[in-house]
């Protein structure tokens, strides 16, 4: 309620009363409880559960939360570089936070009990730059009703879905504004190399009905049959199974992309203690429980249990490439514009 | 321009004037209030300056530079119209706002003409309908032409295989969020026209086709080209259509966005604005000349037009007006009930479950407050700054060029699409060197640029409103000592209190339903609901997008109710003197 | 009749006799000049119309003399108090425009107490202050009406209140009897002309309608294209025009050729008129315009040998109600070479008297004391 009737002043005075009402009025709030302005990617509906199980341990910092999709973010961040607004970044793929340090726009923090996480879930660099959360894998949302409707065949392989018979039938994320879509894009370019993987793209490319903004999307449509077939995400394809969509879990047989979402600080912020107690909370087993709700995959080793509807974390882990992140951060820029002279634009609609 | 040019020669034959005669000439001396007038409008004048002209400029700025801030000449431009994939936005652009403005204006001119000349029933109930996509923000359509004829859709058939995702939908969706706007201007250019040349021509037994042609039509020239300039503008800057239901197909608008936010690319972002800048300045510039062309027309003595019955012909446009009103309404009521499906196309039980936004994207419950509470600040502070603004320009004494400048600044802002008001203002506020850097991230510069994106049509309001007025009430209250601002609390704003309610009403459901600036200036503390319907259907969550898109419908329908109520009960208490 | 030399204006007095003095105003729109060097003095308590037609000057130089729009040289002096500068807020003025200008969503008392409010006077000498001044334009019962309650008189007697309520040492009407209809018109004239009497004071009205002027000013200024014409009583304005613009601007006027042939004689065709009233000053030879009064033409049937009379044909006789207008054709006289005809008011009288109708002869003739002469165009 507090917080609630302060955040209003605060807007009053923003919007009133200028620069001096609203200096003293967030100084005032400086000293009973500290605002961490926190960049993320994570979906929603998980956001909710982990500010409650945060400030159960810290009542005192108050987490405002900037989400949107993984590329949105990551230019949010690049945009602001002269003058960042986050605090904390938690939860954004580990391409991006590569990126930005590569900028020099995180600050080194080794969270308390990072040696607990796995050693590929963490920079390497020492103190790490940016430590990971949890991992997700891409994953093909297939709508039963629809492909029975329709006559389509299960798809089994990333090769099966160039098969004209799934034309217009497919609908997977834009990888410019999805992280999901830049994993999977990448993913083909690492299994498959260069050329062979522009080539699939190209033949996949004439069965898309729509690349949509975000990752999450092509599952939902799946599940509501706008498109039969939607490229997600392992979590968000399970959950929308468990909302009672009529949809089957498809793992290709290749391999699947996959992307860490890790957490950093952002170098001048000047909240940096309570900065940094949200990544030692990011670090810790509780944490690392809560993601495991979602995220079959999390940093800390041993915990994680299986998803519902997911196969167990091992299998997962199993089917998962072998992701170089290195040469995903650098060579994004020209992934993205490759793809987008390929198949951004295009002057006539698909049937 | 001209009276800039007017106010020149009146300098230079004062000076010539001095000068023959060899004497000084007189320097009036400014009264209290001329000064505080004249500060005022320098003060709002600045206002403009630091909220539209810098951010601007720093736009512009920006397209001529590369990555590191170097000034590097055109290089973006031709790196722009190099590429031929983003090279067809335009044409995609321009062919979309063609094809929506032809649709939109032979609709909406058959139903002006139906509501101004035919004697059809139920004529108030059809302006109403007309007037329902204002309330809603215009994603709003597109949403509900996925539900109608998107894959899973309830009439796909009727596009016999064609996707509404694509050139499809965003004309359908463009003619239904712009076909109030040419509904206004056609009926009023209807309204003005001459019964004697009506009269003059069926004595001399001219049919009614004739007539139409030979008459109604050149009549009403000047509001449709007026309206079609509007229109062309509205679709070709719009954001909100063809990101909901584009598909692949990239228009001017998207490119910017995925320019910015997709590749990161804001220089070249920059480049697409001012692309985009080019249209909605040709359409700004006829519109001003057509403007004055039509106040000439008016100032003729007419008489002013009653419909005669006509069974046929009313049943006719009776018909025409079901049919489109129809239209309208059904593409709310999809919205409607597509908010509250429970999990279309496989669940079609009803529930509020689309309505707990606390679980999506977008920001939740708090994003419909902190819209109410941008919306009520950019009525409040908007109104007062506007009503203010035109009162000096228009009321001022002296300070003539002052005042043109101002006159300009206030009609800029049209020009302007709100997507690249928004892009001007990250690159203007987010800057750490800028004393207004404060701004970014607030409530604040929302409220601040909303009140910008919608200046122009506000101040018009009221200029129009306060020329109404006796010019001699300031001379009165000035012969009487009677400081300008108790004459201006208790005679101008009392008389002008119907525009001034105008100006809020408008700017209030402006904010509810604008996406296009905001997009771009929002932070986690101020999501706001529009944001959140592009955010959930973003993120798929399509009913919830509607649910929260019906929100802001009921919202502004309430709002507007309440205002009419209230304009009503103050017309009773403070407008008495209107009856006689 | 009064053949007063009419008041110069006084530019060499600069004692200040005047409570109203203008000294050289000039006032330029670009390149058009509105006002052209205008130099007036007005004495305290005198009602002065300003006469001229539209664009002539008349409300420039009222709206200058308010502060309105300020002159571009030139100095105004009230009250001996240099003005010239000064902002409307800061002048001693109360002023009444055509259009009344009402404050539409006040009563008739808050129009009224509108001025005087700003005097922080206590509220019980306002009202009666208001109630005084409702009583003086006689709507002692109107005051709590809006003011589109009230016929445009009443308007406009409420808007003279205003101005009146703060006692105010100069009191401007901008045409304010022009918005209203005939009858209404020619009463409020009255009206405004005694309360003028009354109260004293010194009151300047602009004015198109020269029968507004004739009647309600002790002095008239006749203006035209930015330059004061005359200044005078009615009577000399009308009897002794100094121009022919006004000559002609005010009442109506033959305008007949002639020539000088020596001083105080005009030949006019084969008559040689004698001018009582001099002949303007020019050199015999001299080509000049002889201007006479219709109602100045008398009828010589009974009298031929007469001087100043000359042979006249009735063309066309026009009943004006108390009178008859005739169209007359002088023969032989240049006027009748150059087919110009003059215009004779005859009375009802004579035209049954003497039987006058459409194409007879008759001679007439111009008294020597009725004629102007002026430059020839």
């Amino acid at each position: 309620m507090r917080t609630i009737r302060m955040k209003t002043a605060k807007r009053l005075a923003g919007s009133f009363l200028g620069i001096l009402a609203a200096t003293g009025l967030s100084v005032g709030i400086a000293n009973a409880d500290t605002e961490l302005t926190v960049y993320t990617a994570f979906e929603a509906d998980q956001l909710k559960e982990y500010q409650q199980a945060f400030n159960k341990a810290h009542p005192d910092i108050t987490i405002n939360w900037v989400r949107d999709s993984t590329g949105i973010v990551t230019a949010k961040l690049l945009a602001e570089k002269e003058n960042p607004q986050a605090d904390v970044v938690w939860g954004l793929a580990a391409t991006s936070l590569m990126l930005l340090n590569d900028q020099g726009m995180l600050e080194p923090y080794a969270p308390k009990g990072v040696e607990k996480l796995s050693p590929k879930f963490r920079d390497s660099a020492n103190p790490p730059s940016w430590v990971g959360q949890d991992a997700y894998a891409a994953g093909i949302a297939f709508n039963i009703y629809e492909a029975e409707a329709k006559k389509l065949p299960k798809p089994t392989s990333w090769g099966d879905l160039t098969k004209p018979v799934y034309k217009g039938s497919i609908v997977m994320p834009n990888p410019n504004s999805s992280g999901t879509g830049f994993l999977m894009v990448s993913s083909w370019l690492q299994l498959f190399g260069e050329e062979k993987g522009w080539a699939f793209m190209d033949a996949l490319h004439e069965n898309i009905g729509v690349y949509t903004h975000s990752g999450s999307k092509p599952a939902k449509m799946a599940g509501s049959g706008e498109f039969p077939i939607g490229f997600s995400f392992d979590y968000r394809i399970a959950a929308e199974k468990s909302k009672g969509a009529p949809l089957e879990v498809i793992f290709p047989s290749e391999g699947l992309g996959w992307e860490l979402e890790a957490g950093a600080l952002i170098k001048g912020t000047d909240k940096l203690e309570a900065a940094q107690t949200l990544l030692d909370w990011a670090a810790s087993r509780e944490a690392n429980e809560l993601y495991n709700q979602n995220f079959a995959l999390v940093a800390m080793p041993g915990i994680a249990k299986p998803v519902e509807n997911l196969p167990p974390p091992d299998k997962l882990e199993a089917m998962l490439i072998d992701n170089d992140f290195t040469w995903a951060a650098q060579n994004r820029d020209r992934i993205l514009s490759e793809w987008q002279k390929r198949y951004g634009v295009k002057s006539e609609p698909k049937e | 321009m001209t009276q800039a040019t007017i106010d020149a020669t009146i300098a230079r034959g004062a000076a010539q004037g001095v000068a023959r005669r060899g004497g000084r000439g007189v320097k009036p001396k400014l009264g209290r209030d001329d000064w505080i007038m004249r500060s005022a409008m320098v003060l709002i004048a600045a206002f403009l300056v630091v909220a539209l002209v810098l951010p601007l400029y720093t736009m512009l700025s920006k397209s001529v530079q590369d990555k590191a801030g170097e000034f590097i000449g055109l290089t973006n431009y031709a790196q722009y119209f190099g590429t031929p994939a983003l090279f067809a936005s335009i044409y995609n652009s321009l062919f979309v706002a063609v094809i929506s403005t032809v649709v939109t204006i032979s609709l909406a001119f058959f139903y002006a003409y139906a509501l101004t000349r035919s004697c059809m029933p139920g004529r108030s109930l059809f302006r109403g309908i007309a007037l329902i996509p204002i309330l809603a923000p215009s994603l709003l359509p597109g949403i509900s032409l996925v539900y109608l004829f998107g894959n899973q859709g309830m009439l796909k058939e009727l596009l016999f295989g064609h996707s509404i995702y694509g050139p499809i939908g965003i004309v359908m969706a463009s003619v239904f969020f712009t076909f109030p706007h040419a509904l206004m201007i056609l009926v009023t250019a209807l309204s003005i026209s001459d019964a004697r040349l009506y009269e003059a021509a069926t004595a001399l037994r001219a049919s009614r086709m004739r007539i139409f042609f030979t008459v109604t039509l050149p009549a009403a020239k000047y509001g449709l080209i007026s309206a079609a300039f509007v229109v062309f503008t509205l679709v070709i800057t719009d954001f909100g259509v063809p990101k909901v239901i584009g598909g692949q197909y990239d228009v001017l608008a998207t490119d910017i966005y995925k320019q910015v936010i997709g590749q990161q690319n804001f220089e070249m972002g920059a480049v697409v604005s001012v692309v985009l800048l080019i249209p909605a300045v040709i359409a700004f510039i006829v519109d001003r000349i057509i403007q004055r062309r039509q106040v000439a027309q008016l100032s003729a003595r007419a008489v002013p037009l009653e419909p005669k019955p006509s069974r046929r012909f009313d049943a006719t446009m009776l018909a025409f007006c079901a049919v489109v009103g129809f239209l309208i309404v059904g593409i709310l009521g999809v919205a409607m009930f597509a908010s509250l499906i429970t999990y279309w196309p496989y669940d079609l039980s009803l529930s509020f479950r689309n309505y707990r936004f606390d679980l999506m994207d977008g920001g939740g419950w708090e994003s419909y407050w902190n819209s109410i509470e941008m919306a009520s600040w950019a009525a409040l502070i908007g109104t007062a700054v506007i009503f203010c603004g035109a009162y000096f320009v228009e009321k001022g004494r002296g300070f003539a060029a002052g005042r043109v400048l101002f006159q300009l600044l206030a009609i800029l802002p049209l020009a302007v699409p709100g997507l690249v008001l928004g892009l001007a203002y990250i690159f203007f506020f987010n800057k750490p060197t800028n004393p207004f850097n404060f701004l970014y991230g607030t409530m604040a510069i929302l409220v601040i640029s909303t009140i910008v994106h919608f200046y122009t049509v506000s101040h018009l309001t009221a200029v129009t409103a306060l020329k109404q007025m006796d010019p001699e009430f300031e001379a009165v209250s000035a012969s009487l000592k009677a400081p300008f601002y108790k004459t201006f609390w208790r005679v101008t704003v009392p008389v002008c209190m119907p525009a001034i309610l105008d100006i809020s009403i408008y700017l209030f459901v402006n904010a509810m339903t604008t996406v296009s600036a905001v997009v771009f200036l929002y932070s986690a503390d101020t999501t706001l609901a529009s944001v959140a319907v592009l955010n959930m259907d973003d993120a798929g969550d399509i009913a919830p997008a509607a649910a929260m898109a019906m929100m802001i419908v009921y919202t502004s329908a309430a709002v507007r109710l309440v205002h009419a109520l209230a304009t009503r009960g103050l017309a009773r208490r403070t407008q008495a003197w209107r009856r006689r | 009749m009064t053949m007063t030399t009419m008041n110069p204006p006084q530019t060499d007095d600069l004692s200040g006799a005047g409570y109203l003095r203008i000294e050289n105003l000039s006032k330029m729109f670009g390149v058009f000049a509105a006002l052209k060097s205008i130099s007036l003095e007005i004495r305290e308590g005198e009602f002065v119309c300003f006469l001229g037609p539209s664009g002539c000057g008349k409300t420039t130089l009222l709206r200058a003399i308010a502060g309105l729009d300020i002159q571009t040289n030139g100095s105004i002096f009230q009250a001996g108090r240099d003005i010239s500068r000064l902002p409307p807020s800061e002048r001693d003025f109360g002023i009444v425009f055509q259009s009344y200008a009402l404050f539409p969503n006040l009563t008739v008392s808050k129009n009224i107490a509108y001025g005087l409010e700003s005097r922080r006077m206590p509220r019980a000498a306002i009202a009666a202050r208001v109630m005084e001044l409702l009583q003086l334009v006689g709507l002692p019962d109107s005051g709590e009406k809006y003011p589109s309650q009230l016929s445009g008189g009443q308007q406009q007697r409420v808007a003279l209140a205003r101005a009146l309520a703060t006692s105010p040492g100069l009191l401007l009407l901008d045409e304010p009897l022009s918005a209203l209809d005939a009858r209404v018109r020619v009463h409020l004239r009255h009206e405004i002309k005694h309360l003028q009497r009354r109260l004293g004071i010194t009151t300047i009205m602009v004015t198109h309608d020269q029968e507004e002027a004739l009647t309600m000013a002790d002095r008239i200024v006749v203006m035209n294209h930015g330059v004061i014409e005359q200044v005078g009583t009615a009577t000399e304005i009308y009897r002794d025009p100094a121009s022919a613009f006004v000559a002609d601007f005010i009442g109506t006027m033959n305008f007949l050729p002639g020539v000088v042939t020596r001083p105080g004689r005009v030949a006019f065709g084969g008559v040689e008129l004698d001018c009582a009233g001099g002949v303007n000053g020019f050199a015999a030879g001299t080509p000049v315009t002889i201007a006479v009064r219709p109602e100045d033409v008398s009828i010589r049937n009974i009298d031929g040998s007469k001087s100043n009379s000359f042979a006249a044909q009735i063309l066309e006789m026009e009943f004006l109600g108390s009178f008859y207008r005739g169209t007359l054709i002088a023969a032989g006289t240049p006027a009748d070479a150059a087919g110009e005809t003059l215009t004779a008011d005859f009375s009802i009288n004579a035209v049954r008297d003497l039987g006058l109708a459409d194409g007879m002869s008759l001679s007439i003739a111009f008294p020597p004391d009725c004629i102007r002469v002026f430059e020839r165009q």
